[in-house]
């Protein structure tokens, strides 16, 4: 198992996994951030709800936005929450 | 270039005395556009707001936005204030305030930085409506999609 990673939520996103951050070891297989969605996806009836739209979901790692598609890299913080509405 | 001055506060702000800060003791700004976005009340069935936000990473992304805007165009003062927590209608939300020498520079960066907040910067909003019924989180605008690409 790799590092610890802080994971963080917010919105409804926050409100479906049922907690605004947690610590969790990700597999060493995951390499991109679809991968780390998909195993989101994996951890259970909350996560399975919470990712169940993944289209829409965003990614920022160690607080920048990412793509799906893109490298995970090693962040020491990844962010998940649905679209924007501030302004 | 000019550094913007970013806030992401609880607090409420005044748009008047961010103005003089840009202007006063200054003969050279020529022009001044500001926005401020207000909570709405949606027909008088909304009761609040509820505004939150990813700390560190919201004062981060409006900063992008706010020097990529003093990148393009010559502005002289740029200051962006957002606020989270529980507002109410009529409470201001966001505002916008740019100084420059002539007005184009002014409209257009703080409209840009309008833009790309709106689509960009880690806030959500909540709506708590006055008939009681569960509170819910606001959908993402299309036209909001369509107001930054223009910039691109």
């Amino acid at each position: 198992m790799s590092t610890p990673i802080k994971l963080v939520y917010f919105a409804w996103l926050r409100e479906r996994v049922g907690m605004g951050e947690e610590v969790a070891h990700l597999p060493d297989s995951l390499s991109t951030v679809a991968d780390v969605l998909a195993w989101q996806q994996s951890r259970g009836e909350a996560y399975a709800h919470a990712f169940e739209h993944l289209p829409i979901i965003r990614v920022a790692l160690d607080q920048t936005h990412a793509h799906h598609d893109e490298p995970l890299g090693t962040p020491a913080e990844i962010a998940f929450f649905p679209p924007m509405t501030g302004g | 270039m000019t550094t913007p001055t970013i806030r992401v506060q609880a607090e409420d702000f005044d748009l008047a005395a961010e103005t003089k800060i840009l202007t006063q003791g200054r003969h050279d700004v020529g022009a001044v556009a500001s926005f401020i976005g207000l909570c709405r009340g949606e027909g008088d069935t909304l009761n609040a707001l509820e505004l939150e936000h990813y700390p560190g990473m919201a004062q981060k992304q409006i900063g992008t936005a706010a020097n990529a805007a003093c990148a393009r165009w010559p502005v002289d003062g740029l200051t962006v204030i957002h606020r989270y927590g529980k507002l109410y209608p009529g409470d201001q939300i966001v505002m916008v305030v740019a100084t420059s020498r002539h007005r184009d520079a002014a409209f257009d960066a703080a409209r840009f930085v309008m833009d790309y907040l709106k689509t960009d910067a880690p806030f959500w909003k909540k709506e708590h409506r006055k008939d009681g019924q569960e509170a819910n989180w606001v959908d993402a605008r299309d036209s909001d999609d369509a107001a930054r690409k223009r910039w691109e």
